[in-house]
């Protein structure tokens, strides 16, 4: 079976949220693909993309209904079936491949079954065809031993495997459609590449018709046709990925572009004072039992050596499991190193809590990644900002009061939101209160780790740039995690790159990133997608040869 | 917890909506869902408040003093001098169940605060200790709840006999130790999160971190296992009172009243009939209500 | 990896033996170490001095109390549970005498409530939200909620009083017939079922619709895969563990519900001579039937935990 042609016309969907009334979550969606194209819904968290997509499938999640519209694919109207019409249409003529396949697979049977169970539902072949096929997509889908690969379960694979293996799941009956939501955000940039390539060479040599659900323009450069861009549940703009790209109409997909584009400039704000304020010698990070040479069980982080000087920022670079969260916990006192020491101001640092000092507490604040989490759910605004005023510092209630104000006004947040609790805020203003936490201790080291991963990027572009201003405006210094190239070249001055728990380079941010010495710097460069079509293709970068590492 | 839990599937009704290309707002089977939990949650509020109330002032109501024999017909029916009969010995049913309501749920109630505050106070605390300790707390918890309820306070009455202090000592060994695991494993997550973390490493005291970082963050779900508490405390009591080794003559809660006139039963006797009914609708009524408010605070959560 | 799996189980057998211990010496120290003297008891408030001390030596009880629950456990080791303080028979023929029959209740309650209350449980999930899944709720939430008593009167008032189709008590010796023993057990495993059933439907349907609301069952629907097989090829096999566990719990719970079962029905059985033994303060046979009850409770909270490691494809296949 070929792709086949998708004709959707003034699709509304409708979300009735607990305890509320019902309303238009999508609305008025027309868009048309002709047979063996892609096309790609961009949008960020909320937009919509995913329901619009699942509806292509005639479904709804719970709480949601398809109020209205058409979707025709080939010949058939696929809202107008009837349940057990749906049921035949699913995983036979549309497929889905999700976002996280890890939790798409069902733990407790073994991966060929899954993958070939929709064609024997459908009746397309028999268990032998079926396994025959599987095993030649698994081959094409670059999978090592495609001959027993099928014989695992789920958590006997990696996350990159696992994607791939949906895709084989997906495409093993030849379907005219099939949707892809957000099949690479899990992954780990040098995985991404390998998935998005296997990929982007299947669907071209079936002809498949898909439907991309991403976030990610630049990932989207490289696979698809159209693009459709999505906002609050309404179409903003669709055309061509190179008009999109090169002449976009909308403000806001120019400032989608914006945001994926960061300015690549040097920080030139403030030159580091070169005062040392925090250096680490030969450290090393481990969890479990040590043995009889103090080493623990499971090495974490080895040979971290760095040193940053007062008002600078120093960006830690590293993939899913590189250690680098634990190295802003071993630094925060929150793990105890088993090996090296932490000076700060020139002071040796207590390794752990214990032996800490009000004021190193004070000139040492750790900012979290997931804002919701980070900010106690049953204190206000206000009570959150009041408390590490109280802790550091003797000052009167009018003189707090004030300053609490003030913190707001720095992290650019209204006044009004003050008594407000963390769950009624955004996830950008969330974060802002984080921020701003840490800046009432008046800190001269804040340790930031992947304080923009969980945000839109436009939100994360905002924060990023906060940070840029804070750091002119009162010279505190950054510990910069992240596992994104991007964020880090647009803050950091000196960036350090970190592989399996050790360091494998370290530098100014310029010569680092654009002169990398170390293979591994280099293909975690190379392998973040460019905002342009054909990047993929001239990629050289492949993680064939090394094991893949999972993402946690 | 997921809110959506208890909608339908929106997508059955899909079908006949893109027939029609109706636009018509259907009723949302949501809000079907949102006024049943609302009359459980009145059915149970009404019942459990019933009996609060009548925990509080029914002996201030009860026509005639508990222990009185005012009638010669044993085993009566319901007359308009006595509403709901006479017991075996020709006393006043009312005015028994009345003082009897008392008992239960004053026990229990007693009982299921000092369960929790004893599980959930050591729960949070184990917590900030050092691992050993809060692993032989764990232990001696553990070896708590491998011993059932009722077993528990048949071993200690037979050892102490019964009376209302060593009643409610039993009640709170069988039940704090499943308070204290349900607000360990609480505490325990919450104490991983990132604005505790944060806490710590602003210098924050071990009882500054319990009180105001974790605690209000907890006291929810420990209210309501509290009310499920109460709910398995009544029926240990009434349980034991209907053995008869729970609540001793001169005084009865509404178990021993089941017991005292279980030969009426033969007769189909009101006075065993009645206070076997009150237990069911003050447990019954209680579960409701906690199942309904814990259901929206799920929802609300989201 | 077949070792670690193995190491798992070997723990867990381990950690519930560590348990039983723990609780039987909780169960000693109540009875034997801290209240007033048994030898004081036997003899009643008029002996003399002389006279419990004289039976005191003779029980034993002066020994140091470590030497004497090392004396109790080997006992029970052995076989030896002591003598029944009322009537002077060994405790352990009255153990044999009753615990059949207490068995054999258990065991008919089981068999009749662990498979309606699956398939209750199965069915409200599956059915979410529909007007079966809200009506089962509310029966199932109330009827945890009952006691056992009010279930056994109302049984006995409609089934024996108004009815007249069942005996209101149960004479265990009078069996000679499958109805004579369909009479017997009507009413007792009806009580204890009912109440049993509404526990294990409401977990086994929560453990269920946990699954059912997993990222692999949308998949699993997304590829048009039927309802049923949904249910029970991918969700089902996922919930095996906490459903064991629910399963465990409730029979567990019935270990609570007999005592009053039997007691209404005047049942032979375990229970019914322990609540004797307590009225009679008889210490012996009541650590004899506790430490059966608690093992029992033990020994069901254990097998459920094995399910759930066997169950768990992670442990099962490294």
């Amino acid at each position: 079976m070929q792709g086949e042609s998708l004709i959707v016309r003034d699709l509304d969907i409708c979300a009735t949220p607990p305890g509320e009334d019902e309303r238009t979550i999508v609305s008025q969606i027309n868009f048309a693909l002709k047979p063996g194209e892609v096309m790609a819904l961009i949008g960020e968290s909320g937009s919509g993309k995913t329901t619009i997509a699942l509806a292509m499938m005639g479904y709804a999640r719970r709480g949601c209904r398809i109020a209205g519209g058409s979707v025709q694919l080939g010949e058939t109207d696929i809202l107008t079936l009837s349940a057990v019409e749906t049921r035949a249409l699913r995983g036979h003529r549309v497929t889905y491949i999700a976002q996280s396949a890890a939790a798409a697979f069902n733990p407790s049977r073994r991966l060929m079954d899954q993958v070939i169970e929709g064609a024997l539902i459908h009746g397309v072949m028999d268990r032998q065809q079926a396994r025959q096929k599987a095993i030649q997509l698994f081959g094409e889908l670059a999978l090592p031993d495609p001959e027993h690969i099928g014989d695992r379960y789920p958590h006997q694979v990696s996350g990159g495997q696992l994607q791939r293996l949906m895709a084989a799941m997906a495409l093993i009956t030849d379907p005219a459609l099939v949707i892809l939501d957000e099949p690479t955000t899990a992954l780990d940039v040098t995985t991404q590449v390998d998935v998005l390539r296997a990929f982007k060479r299947v669907m071209r040599e079936r002809g498949t018709t898909a439907l991309y659900v991403s976030h990610d323009l630049a990932v989207v450069a490289q696979i698809a046709d159209h693009v459709l861009v999505l906002q609050a549940g309404e179409e903003q703009e669709q055309g061509p990925i190179g008009q999109i790209l090169d002449n976009p109409g909308h403000a806001y997909t120019r400032s989608l572009l914006a945001a994926a584009r960061p300015e690549t400039r040097v920080p030139t704000g403030l030159q580091s004072s070169g005062d040392e304020l925090l250096r680490i010698d030969d450290l090393q990070v481990g969890y479990g039992r040590c043995d009889r040479n103090g080493l623990p069980n499971n090495v974490v982080l080895d040979h971290i050596q760095l040193r940053i000087d007062r008002g600078q920022a120093l960006g830690v670079i590293g993939e899913s499991g590189s250690g680098k969260s634990t190295l802003a916990r071993a630094v925060a006192g929150l793990v105890a190193p088993s090996r090296g020491e932490v000076q700060f101001n020139c002071r040796e640092l207590p390794p752990t809590l214990r032996g800490r000092t009000p004021d190193q507490f004070r000139r040492i604040q750790i900012v979290f990644q997931s804002a919701d989490n980070a900010l106690n759910p049953a204190h206000t605004v206000r009570r959150l900002l009041n408390r590490p005023l109280e802790t550091y510092f003797q000052m009167s209630r009018d003189a707090r009061q004030r300053r609490v104000e003030e913190l707001m006004d720095l992290v650019k947040l209204p006044r009004t939101l003050l008594d407000r609790k963390p769950r009624e805020l955004s996830g950008g203003q969330k974060q802002r209160v984080n921020l701003a936490r840490a800046l009432a201790a008046e800190p001269d080291l804040i340790l930031c780790d992947e304080v923009t991963s969980a945000l839109d990027t436009v939100v994360g572009a905002a924060i990023l740039e906060l940070l840029a201003e804070l750091r002119r405006e009162l010279g505190v210094a950054y510990l910069f995690i992240s596992h994104d190239i991007s964020t880090v070249r647009s803050l950091c001055d000196d960036v350090m790159v970190l592989y399996q728990g050790e360091c494998v380079e370290f530098g100014p941010c310029s010569t680092v990133l654009n002169q990398p010495q170390h293979d591994y710097t280099r293909k975690l460069i190379g392998s973040v997608p460019e905002l342009q079509p054909g990047w993929l293709e001239a990629c050289e970068w492949s993680t064939h040869t090394q094991p893949t590492t999972a993402p946690v | 917890m997921n809110n959506t839990k208890a909608i339908p599937s929106a997508k059955d009704n899909r079908h006949q909506h893109a027939m029609a290309g109706s636009r018509l707002p259907v009723t949302s089977p949501k809000q079907r869902n949102r006024s049943r939990l609302q009359l459980t949650r009145w059915i149970g509020l009404g019942l459990f408040s019933f009996w609060l109330l009548v925990a509080m002032f029914g002996p201030l109501l009860s026509p005639y003093p508990m222990g009185a024999f005012v009638s010669d017909q044993i085993y009566g029916g319901a007359s308009t001098a006595h509403l709901l009969g006479t017991d075996y010995m020709g006393r006043d049913m009312l005015s028994r169940m009345l003082t009897g309501a008392r008992y239960t749920v004053g026990l229990a109630l007693v009982a299921a605060l000092l369960s929790s505050l004893v599980g959930a106070g050591f729960g949070m605390l184990t917590v900030l200790l050092p691992r050993w300790l809060e692993e032989s707390v764990r232990r001696i918890f553990d070896t708590l709840i491998s011993i059932p309820s009722k077993m528990m306070a048949l071993v200690m009455v037979s050892a102490f006999g019964t009376s209302i202090p060593l009643l409610i000592l039993a009640a709170v060994l069988s039940y704090a130790p499943g308070s204290f695991r349900i607000a360990h494993s609480l505490a325990k997550n919450l104490a991983t999160l990132e604005y505790v973390q944060v806490a710590r490493t602003r210098g924050e005291g071990r009882l500054y971190i319990a009180a105001v970082e974790i605690f209000p963050n907890m006291i929810q779900p420990v209210l309501t296992d509290m009310g499920m508490r109460f709910v398995f405390i009544v029926l240990l009591l009434s349980g034991m009172s209907f053995l008869g080794l729970g609540v001793q003559p001169p005084v009865a809660d509404l178990g021993s009243l089941v017991r005292e006139n279980i030969g009426g039963l033969s007769q189909g006797a009101l006075a065993v009939i009645a206070p076997a009914l009150a237990i069911g609708s003050l447990t019954v009524g209680a579960n409701l209500l906690i199942d309904s408010l814990s259901n929206s605070r799920d929802n609300q959560k989201e | 990896m077949r070792d670690s799996l193995f190491g798992l189980v070997l723990g867990r057998l381990a950690s519930s033996l560590i348990t039983l211990l723990l609780v039987s010496l909780v169960i000693f120290a109540i009875t034997s170490l801290l209240p007033g003297d048994t030898a004081q008891q036997v003899l009643g408030q008029f002996a003399t001095p002389e006279q419990v001390e004289a039976l005191r030596a003779q029980l034993g009880l002066n020994q140091p109390p470590l030497l004497r629950y090392w004396q109790w456990l080997s006992g029970f080791a052995t076989g030896d549970l002591g003598r029944s303080a009322s009537n002077g028979v060994d405790v352990i023929q009255l153990v044999n005498d009753r615990l059949p029959n207490s068995l054999l209740l258990a065991a008919i309650t089981t068999v009749i409530s662990v498979p309606v209350a699956l398939i209750m449980g199965i069915a409200a999930a599956m059915r979410r939200g529909g007007v079966l899944d809200r009506t089962l709720n509310l029966i199932t939430l109330s009827m945890v909620a009952v006691p056992e008593f009010l279930v056994a009167t109302l049984a006995v008032l409609i089934f024996a009083v108004q009815l007249g189709w069942l005996p209101a008590l149960s004479y265990v010796s009078t069996v000679d017939s499958l109805g004579a023993f369909m009479k017997v057990y009507a009413m007792p495993v009806l009580t204890l079922c009912s109440v049993l059933i509404a526990q294990m439907a409401r977990m086994t349907r929560a453990a269920l619709i946990d699954q059912l609301d997993s990222a692999y069952v949308e998949m699993a629907r997304l590829k048009g895969v039927p309802p049923m097989r949904r249910v029970l090829r991918h969700a089902l096999p996922n919930a095996v563990g906490p459903i064991a566990n629910a399963v465990a719990l409730s029979l567990s719970y019935l270990l609570g519900g007999v005592i009053i079962v039997e007691t209404i029905f005047n049942y032979p059985g375990i229970a019914s001579l322990m609540v004797d033994a307590v009225s009679n303060r008889d210490l012996a046979l009541v650590q004899a039937c506790a430490m059966i009850f608690c093992g029992a409770y033990l020994l069901l909270v254990m097998l459920a935990d094995l399910c759930a490691i066997l169950s768990n494809p992670r442990l099962r296949n490294r």
